[in-house]
């Protein structure tokens, strides 16, 4: 997020606060139909997660609750809600960009924390072992291109990736 | 002959030669030149999109600069590379702000995102590059007789106004491509239920729960096997077999095949050469049925 951003979000009613975020920008229309609850398949299986209370309760302003939460984490992320939508809330996007919040406060489970020092480490989520990439030659592969990893430091450093991770370390 | 960047992305390489060597094989024996483009990195799907939207969006479109700068367009053999490139291109491309501010970010690592690429899906590859009558004229060992059962998974189909790949709620293109090979499409319950994929290691229950849907759906339809198209669903529904035994305690035995992996049998290519080890669920039954 950048700095003027987030020094606007910061003065802001939560519903405000989100549509004001990259990915945030359409939850203010919705208009609480429940179409999306209805296609999700997580929501089928457990009481846990429902897209349309989600969204209700961050227009209600109910930060800490959707912030802190289980919820965020349990969208399995398949677009059913979004593509049905009949108001055009982007509804996969606006809990990426509550995920977001929730990595900005500290807040994230210890997978993405794995995720997000493998990509600073080795510029890729899911490591190729020396092992692996050695057999690739007896099964007729090619050797694999080196990875830039420095190109990725960069960008990382210039969106703040890495002292977001750095903040999550430290708490 | 037509020339694509393949873009590999991370879990290909690190886990399934099985999938990278039967589309390398297909594609080129089909005519399609692949350039392996030094210097990409992850693609940021959506564990770096849950993290950060602007740092995957940026480290998308490097990527993409990548084979801009190469001159091709790319091609992808997972659906999560394949979402979050066309994502970032298709967002970039239509929106001359947000393009701005991501092109920003990338002067740091002397990169400049134009816009003047095209990302697909290997699958749209088959169908536009190759031709469905083409592949059909290469077939040199029918797979009749085969009952497959097509699974599409999330991410090459959604977000369709972004992906455009097919329609995101009756989608042909998986179905089209193993009926060409000889096989039956076999319908079934909820085949566009998402796999679960992505919630394993944060909700290994539910992500298993999901993924056990999926394979109960597929046997009662009577289905020698499911076809996938992305890494991450063939790990759910692989793998996840071996976990379901363990937690539901009940067994089942429905091999996972890639595409690319039917798609090398029916272009006549031997097993041994097809990394087939690689599966956790053994494919004999697929096997002893069209060799």
């Amino acid at each position: 997020m950048e700095r003027a951003e987030r020094e606007k979000a910061a003065g802001l009613s939560f519903p405000e606060e989100v549509a004001s975020r990259l990915g945030g920008e359409t939850i203010k229309l919705c208009y609480q139909c429940g179409t999306c609850a209805s296609s999700c398949p997580v929501a089928k299986i457990t009481p846990n997660f429902n897209p349309r209370e989600l969204i209700k309760l961050s227009l209600l302003g109910e930060r800490d609750e959707v912030i802190s939460g289980d919820a965020i984490w349990l969208c399995c992320s398949c677009y059913n809600c979004q593509e049905r939508c009949p108001q055009k809330v982007e509804i996969a996007e606006v809990i990426y960009a509550l995920r977001n919040i929730a990595f900005e406060e500290g807040r994230i489970p210890p997978i993405y924390s794995e995720f997000a020092s493998a990509l600073l480490r080795d510029g890729r989520i899911i490591k190729v072992s020396k092992f692996v990439e050695k057999k690739r030659s007896t099964l007729g592969l090619p050797p694999l291109k080196p990875t830039g990893v420095e190109a990725l430091t960069r960008i990382l450093s210039a969106t703040g990736f890495n002292k977001l991770y750095e903040r999550r370390e430290r708490k | 002959m037509k020339r694509y960047a393949l873009f590999l992305g991370c879990t290909i390489p690190a886990r399934q030669p099985n999938y990278e060597l039967s589309a390398r094989k297909a594609l080129t024996k089909l005519g399609i030149e692949l350039v392996d483009l030094a210097e990409t990195t992850c693609c940021a799907p959506p564990p770096v999109r849950s993290i950060d939207l602007e740092t995957s969006l940026a480290v998308a479109a490097y990527n993409i600069c990548l084979a801009e700068e190469a001159g091709l367009d790319l091609v992808t053999l997972c659906s999560g590379c394949f979402e979050s490139l066309s994502v970032a291109n298709n967002m970039l491309k239509g929106d001359e702000h947000l393009k701005n501010r991501i092109n920003r970010v990338l002067s740091e690592v002397g990169k400049e995102f134009l816009g003047s690429r095209s990302v697909k899906h290997y699958l749209q590859v088959l169908v536009e590059d190759v031709g469905i009558e083409r592949l059909k004229r290469n077939v040199s060992r029918s797979l009749s007789g085969l009952r497959a059962a097509a699974f599409y998974g999330c991410h090459a189909l959604r977000p369709s106004g972004l992906l455009g790949l097919d329609d995101p709620e009756r989608p042909r293109i998986l179905d089209d491509l193993i009926e060409a090979l000889g096989a039956e499409s076999v319908e079934y319950r909820n085949k566009l239920k998402c796999c679960g994929g992505l919630l394993r290691g944060y909700s290994d229950e539910l992500a298993l729960d999901l993924a056990r849907e999926k394979i109960i759906n597929a046997s009662r339809a009577g289905a020698d096997c499911i076809v996938t198209l992305c890494p991450f669903c063939f790990v759910a529904l692989d793998m996840g077999q071996l976990q379901m035994r363990s937690r539901y305690k009940e067994t089942y035995d429905m091999p996972i095949l890639h595409y690319s992996e039917l798609l090398c049998l029916a272009l006549g290519a031997d097993p041994k050469e097809l990394a087939v080890q690689t599966h956790k669920v053994k494919i004999d039954k697929v096997l002893d049925k069209v060799l």
